[in-house]
């Protein structure tokens, strides 16, 4: 409705003259000075303030949460947390009061005196001592200078690094590679002659650096440079040289060097002579730690072992070999012998290049070390790979996997020697579950009841017996007349009572045991069989009838409620967990709660556990003197705080845990000027007051 | 993936990392002497596994999701379990290297290529072994006052025993010191020892009578009445009382009171004995079954039928793996007590055996008619072999007691001839613990010992038939606390939170992107949910016999 003026347009009209200029400028400048801000009412201010209270405090206080997850989980805590430092007080100190009192004390003190000798620092004389000062000073010199040495020497050596970094042609740096590879070569054929067991050490880095590529993703054109250029690919041919190079260098550096390995069989073959190293030097070498006595003797066993194994792999190999030929010169023995001959040059001629691919495979010297050492390995890769193709294709390897025969009666073994305490709880319901457990050796002697049942010995050649039923499925109940009617060999005793040879004869006895075992256990059974279906019945819940008859319908004598409203109101249980003794026929097991050893159990779970069982797992092992040895008594039963009686307990300090100092700003925020709120909180303070921006 | 340049490689050092080395002062008249045998010394895993008490074969569940009220949950937990298998393995480990200080080894007889050992005879023994141990073989001759059965106090220093007419005697047998001896005037049934050699049981023909060691009578218990058969649980300080009248009494020895007393319903009860273990008492019935019993059921703890006729007797070996059993039948049979309570082997005797007797490292002995025979398996702890005895012996009259004596290869047996003393090599345990059944230990120890021995006293409704359930949690409480809560509280605290879309930048979290991300991850819970239900009804159907097909005429049916 009202328009509104601007001053601008007013001045528009009058005729432009200089002293109006100044006007309009001077009109501008008092429009683009804005108005102030209304302040922001007290309590949104406050709220606001608040707010910003509680996120840096909270932020100032995360930074002790791990320190607080830490301490929580602390086997021990010990108070005051400042640790003083231990004093080693001088022998002289300790010993100051100390006087001969005895007479051989005293005889003793002056031969020692006589001599000259320390009689209160027992370690050095006082000549001793001077001559260590001496040491001393000339040794700081002597490190001193190394030092300068040192310092001179890298600084030296960093200046003509980063001179012939700096070096733009390509063909330099390629001589340069080549060079240094060529350099290594010859480098570690020296080493081998001087020192074949570094030499194989060096093997061994070439090894790894290999692992290290497979592990990596550095040249798989993954990085960020790679991804730039490949988006550049497609127009620079540089840049695709550069994403290929790259790729090649991964595949290089990713390729197996099977041909040392290779070549090292052969020669293991061959001739023993020649052998470098003996193999358990190579074994223990696998282990790249220090090697551990207690452990040496069993990897040189294990290393024999691993001899013996393969001595069967390599006996069989050659005996193909030969049938082979045998096979190819069936006709004239002297073809075989050729053929055998010309084998046997080949090898050596391959032994000869596998020396060489030794050499090549070997990594760079230890001197030559910048940041090309890769590719100056890669460099030494491709010559060792050029070098025995040729062998490779002439003679594919011999299949090395046959395959030692897996160690599953071990590992049988192992399950079967299962701790025995662990057993016990174990409640085996199923017969497959008992089948489960017997193969696992859990109870070795588990099969036996099938056994007994059809009356054979189980004990001496449990797979003999051809009518063992092993249906999986079904039939899984154990027949409970099969249970006890057992007819098991008569007990081979030496002694037989008595009373039995006097009394009776054989066949009469015998006849009346099997009038015995075939009438009396008749009832037993029915008795204990309906015994369990009663336990069964009392135990399963009931189901509930609700039906009112007459209600809604007619009712009385010889009426019966409609199925429909029977249904309606009849309410079944529901069907409660299995018994224990489902599929245990001769077992009834009770199912009652034991109260009494829930009231001692623990019935709440305690605070970082989700699931019974975790806490279960934790106090499972028992922590008395019963059932440990002192040792581990004590340690089980360290108290989780400890303090120092008679020193104060201060609260904790930034400096204690490792942090710098927190100054004390860190926790009084609370800022009563607005002006030095963050550029986000005024943010917020607009969003907040939106009309005091509209004027 | 950056990785460590190994040390002494090619690498160069870097400038701030230049390696100086430092030179230690060493004495060059000291060099450093080393230990060819770092560390401590290597423990095969199967000697410390038999010490490791963690039940591993428990699925544990993914730890929760993090939720606002514990942050660190997961993180703690994962830390908790760790320290506690750590503890286990240092635990194990410290027990199986003290396995060293056992010095002792066990007794063994072995025969010759082909010798059968059961030939040899206590003759045989007695002259090849040292004079300590056959002093150990020995006879009374005490044919007056007809069988007798017999008990060895716990450290196996003593014995007791007590004749159907009235005589009772105990004595230090290794010394031969006779401690008493009486003539109570009645039928005798059967005699234990209690806690110590100082308090003697005795069950006489109308009440129980308690004895010390000088033969004077200290109490005279008349609710334990027409008493057949004795058992004492040392851990409990119980004595347990079969009587002819059928109930199971549980004297608490430490209180003079009757903990309970439980109706066997199963008329008379002459079978009885107690599985070490777990201090579960075993009885046998006229109709083939062995029932388990704990004071603090009022019914079996489980009832397992062993046999066609009665059940003569029954043994349960010390680790509480295997319980022997003879019945009327004339069987004898070896049962797994582990849960499955079935039988492992079975033999059929010429003449049933009437006593059954396991020693501590699990031979077992059986006394037929006035044979006893005696069954060893491979190594401690493990089943015996039927087929074979190891040894047999003929005695002067008929069984009436057997016992092994603990740390002594000695078994000893009551029969109507008096009481024979019998070399078993390889029956008992060979170390004993000193401070907890010390043979050897003077009147002042036995009187500390007591002491403590009552402080750690196991209270009785404790008994039960897995002794570790202690270690495990109330699971039906737990649950019935929890579901309270819910109701208390209207809703799950520790239900998973829905999920939250996290806010995405660049005009990416608008409403509907953000609705169309929850949408998602709700459809696939309910997914999973209906998968998972899907899987159980076909598991059910399969479950179902074939059988039962329901037909269309099946709606007519009432």
């Amino acid at each position: 409705t009202r328009e509104k003026l601007v001053l601008s347009d007013l001045l528009q009209s009058v005729k432009a003259s200089s002293s109006l200029a100044t006007i309009k400028k001077q009109l501008t400048r008092v429009k683009s000075k804005k108005t102030v801000q209304l302040p922001l009412n007290k309590e949104e201010v406050a709220q606001i303030h608040r707010e910003v209270a509680f996120n840096k405090t909270s932020k100032a206080l995360s930074k002790w949460d791990p320190i607080v997850l830490k301490n929580r989980t602390a086997k021990q805590l010990v108070f005051p947390l400042e640790k003083e430092q231990a004093t080693f007080a001088p022998l002289e100190h300790v010993l100051g009061g100390w006087k001969a009192r005895t007479p051989l004390e005293q005889e003793i003190l002056n031969v020692l005196h006589k001599n000259k000798q320390p009689v209160t620092d027992p370690l050095l004389t006082p000549a001793e001592k001077a001559s260590l000062k001496a040491m001393s000073l000339e040794e700081a010199k002597m490190r001193r200078a190394e030092l300068q040495r040192a310092r001179a020497l890298q600084s030296y050596y960093e200046a003509k690094a980063r001179r012939e970094k700096k070096i733009k042609s390509k063909k330099y740096h390629k001589v340069i590679r080549k060079g240094k590879a060529k350099k290594a070569l010859t480098n570690f054929e020296n080493l081998r002659q001087a020192n074949p067991s570094a030499a194989l050490e060096e093997l061994e880095k070439v090894e790894r650096a290999r692992m290290m590529e497979r592990m990596s993703l550095k040249h798989q054109n993954s990085g960020k440079w790679a991804k730039s250029k490949a988006i550049m690919a497609k127009y620079d041919p540089e840049a695709r040289q550069a994403m290929q190079e790259q790729l090649a260098k991964n595949k290089e550096l990713t390729q197996k060097l099977q041909v040392s390995l290779e070549s090292e069989e052969e020669e293991g073959r061959m001739e023993e002579e020649e052998l470098l190293v003996p193999d358990a030097v190579n074994a223990i070498q696998m282990k790249a730690n220090g090697p551990n006595p207690w452990m040496l003797q069993s990897v040189t066993l294990a290393a024999s072992e691993a001899d013996e194994q393969q001595d069967p792999e390599q006996l069989p190999s050659e005996p193909t070999a030969g049938e082979d030929s045998e096979s190819d010169g069936e006709g004239s023995a002297g073809a075989t012998e050729e053929t055998e001959l010309r084998e046997l040059e080949e090898r050596r001629s391959l032994r000869k290049r596998s020396e060489l691919g030794h050499a090549a495979g070997a990594r760079n010297h230890p001197e030559a070390q910048d940041t090309s050492s890769q590719e100056v390995l890669l460099e030494v890769r491709r010559l060792a790979q050029k070098l025995p193709k040729e062998a490779r294709s002439s003679q594919p390897p011999k299949g090395s996997s046959t395959g030692a025969a897996p160690p599953a009666p071990e590992k049988e073994q192992a399950a079967e020697e299962e701790p025995l305490l662990l057993q016990r709880p174990e409640r085996a319901r199923t017969l497959e579950e008992l089948d489960e457990l017997s193969g696992e050796g859990c109870c070795p002697n588990l099969e036996l009841p099938r056994p007994v049942s059809q009356g054979l010995h189980a004990g001496k050649s449990p797979k003999n017996q051809p009518a063992a039923p092993k249906k999986k499925g079904k039939a899984q109940m154990i027949d409970l007349h099969n249970l006890l009617t057992t007819r098991s060999p008569s007990g081979k005793s030496l002694a037989v009572p008595t009373t039995m040879e006097e009394e009776e004869d054989e066949g009469e006895r015998e006849q009346k045991q099997t009038i015995k075992e075939a009438f009396a256990g008749d009832d037993v059974m029915a008795d204990f069989l309906r015994e369990k279906r009663e336990a069964e019945e009392a135990n399963k819940p009931k189901d509930v009838d609700l039906t009112l008859p007459g209600w809604g319908e007619w009712g009385g004598v010889g009426l019966q409620p409609s199925a429909k409203k029977r249904r309606r109101f009849f309410i079944k249980a529901p069907e409660g967990p299995p018994r224990r003794d489902q599929k245990l026929p001769n077992v009834i097991l009770s199912e009652k709660r034991n109260i009494h050893v829930a009231a001692h159990q623990v019935h709440v779970l305690p605070y970082p556990f989700s699931h019974h069982h975790q806490f279960e797992q934790t106090i499972q092992t028992p922590i008395g003197s019963t059932w440990n040895t002192q040792r581990a008594f004590q340690k089980l039963t360290t108290p989780k705080v400890v303090t120092k009686p008679g020193h104060i307990i201060k609260p904790i300090k930034a400096e204690d845990v490792g942090y710098r100092s927190a100054s004390r700003s860190d926790l009084s925020v609370v800022q009563r000027n607005p002006k030095q709120l963050s550029k986000r909180h005024r943010k917020q303070l607009k969003k907040n007051s939106p009309e005091a921006l509209e004027q | 993936m950056e990785t460590a340049p190994e040390p002494g490689g090619d690498v160069p050092p870097k400038k701030s990392k230049l390696r100086v080395q430092r030179k230690q002062p060493t004495l060059s008249s000291c060099p450093q002497a080393q230990d060819p045998f770092p560390g401590p010394a290597p423990v095969p895993a199967e000697a410390a596994g038999k010490f490791r008490r963690i039940n591993k074969s428990k699925q544990l569940p993914h730890a929760k999701a993090q939720t606002r009220s514990r942050p660190h949950a997961k993180a703690q937990t994962r830390s908790r379990l760790e320290v506690a298998e750590a503890e286990e393995e240092e635990t194990s480990l410290r027990a199986a290297r003290s396995a060293l200080l056992l010095a002792e080894e066990p007794g063994f007889l072995e025969g010759e290529d082909g010798e059968d050992t059961a030939k040899v005879r206590q003759a045989d023994i007695v002259e090849a072994v040292d004079i300590a141990s056959a002093a150990k073989h020995f006879d009374l001759n005490l044919r007056q006052f007809g069988p007798y059965r017999l008990s060895y106090s716990r450290t196996g220093r003593h014995l007791a025993f007590g004749g159907r007419r009235g005589h009772v005697a105990a004595l230090d047998w290794v010394t031969k010191k006779l401690m008493c001896e009486i003539n109570v005037m009645e039928a005798v049934r059967d005699i234990r020892f209690l806690h110590s050699e100082a308090l003697l049981a005795v069950a006489q023909n109308r009440w129980l009578h308690i004895y010390d060691n000088q033969g004077i009578e200290l109490h005279c218990i008349r609710r334990c009445d027409r008493v057949t058969r004795l058992e004492f649980l040392p851990f409990h300080f119980l004595l347990a009382t079969a009587s002819e009248t059928g109930f199971l009494t549980y004297l608490d020895v430490s209180v003079g009171k009757i903990v309970t007393a439980l109706n066997a319903r199963a008329g008379r009860l002459d079978v009885m004995t107690q599985n070490p273990y777990n201090a579960v008492i075993h009885l046998g019935h006229s109709n083939g079954t062995v029932s388990l019993w704990s004071p603090a059921l009022k019914e079996p703890l489980a009832k397992i039928l062993c046999h066609r006729g009665g059940v003569r007797a029954v043994a349960v070996d010390s680790s509480g793996t295997y319980m022997a059993t003879s019945g009327l039948d004339h069987q004898l049979k070896v049962f797994d007590l582990r849960g499955t309570f079935q039988p492992l082997s079975a033999q059929t005797l010429p003449q049933g055996a009437g006593h059954l007797a396991f020693s501590q490292r699990g031979l077992l002995a059986a006394g037929m008619s006035d044979v006893v025979n005696i069954w060893a398996g491979q190594g401690k702890g493990s089943l015996p072999s039927l087929q074979q005895p190891y040894l047999t012996h003929r005695l002067s009259g008929q069984v009436h007691g057997l016992q092994f004596c603990p740390f002594e290869d000695v078994l000893g047996v009551g029969h109507s001839g008096g009481i024979t003393s019998m070399l078993v090599p390889g029956a008992a345990e060979p170390n004993f613990d000193g401070l907890e059944s010390n043979p050897y230990r003077s009147r002042k120890q036995r009187q500390e010992w007591e002491v403590k021995a009552l402080l750690e006293k196991v209270p009785a409704e404790l008994i039960c038939l897995d002794p570790r359930a202690l270690a495990e949690v109330d699971v039906a409480t737990l649950e019935q606390q929890k579901k309270e809560r819910i109701e208390r509280l209207g809703y799950d605290p520790e239900a998973k939170a829905p999920f939250q879309p996290k806010p995405k930048q660049k005009g990416r979290s608008s409403t509907a992107s953000l609705l169309k991300r929850r949408k998602k991850v709700l459809d696939e819970e309910h997914r999973d949910k209906v998968r998972q239900s899907l899987q159980q009804q076909q598991k059910q159907k399969k479950a179902k016999p074939e059988g039962a097909r329901p037909s269309a005429l099946d709606r007519f049916v009432r």
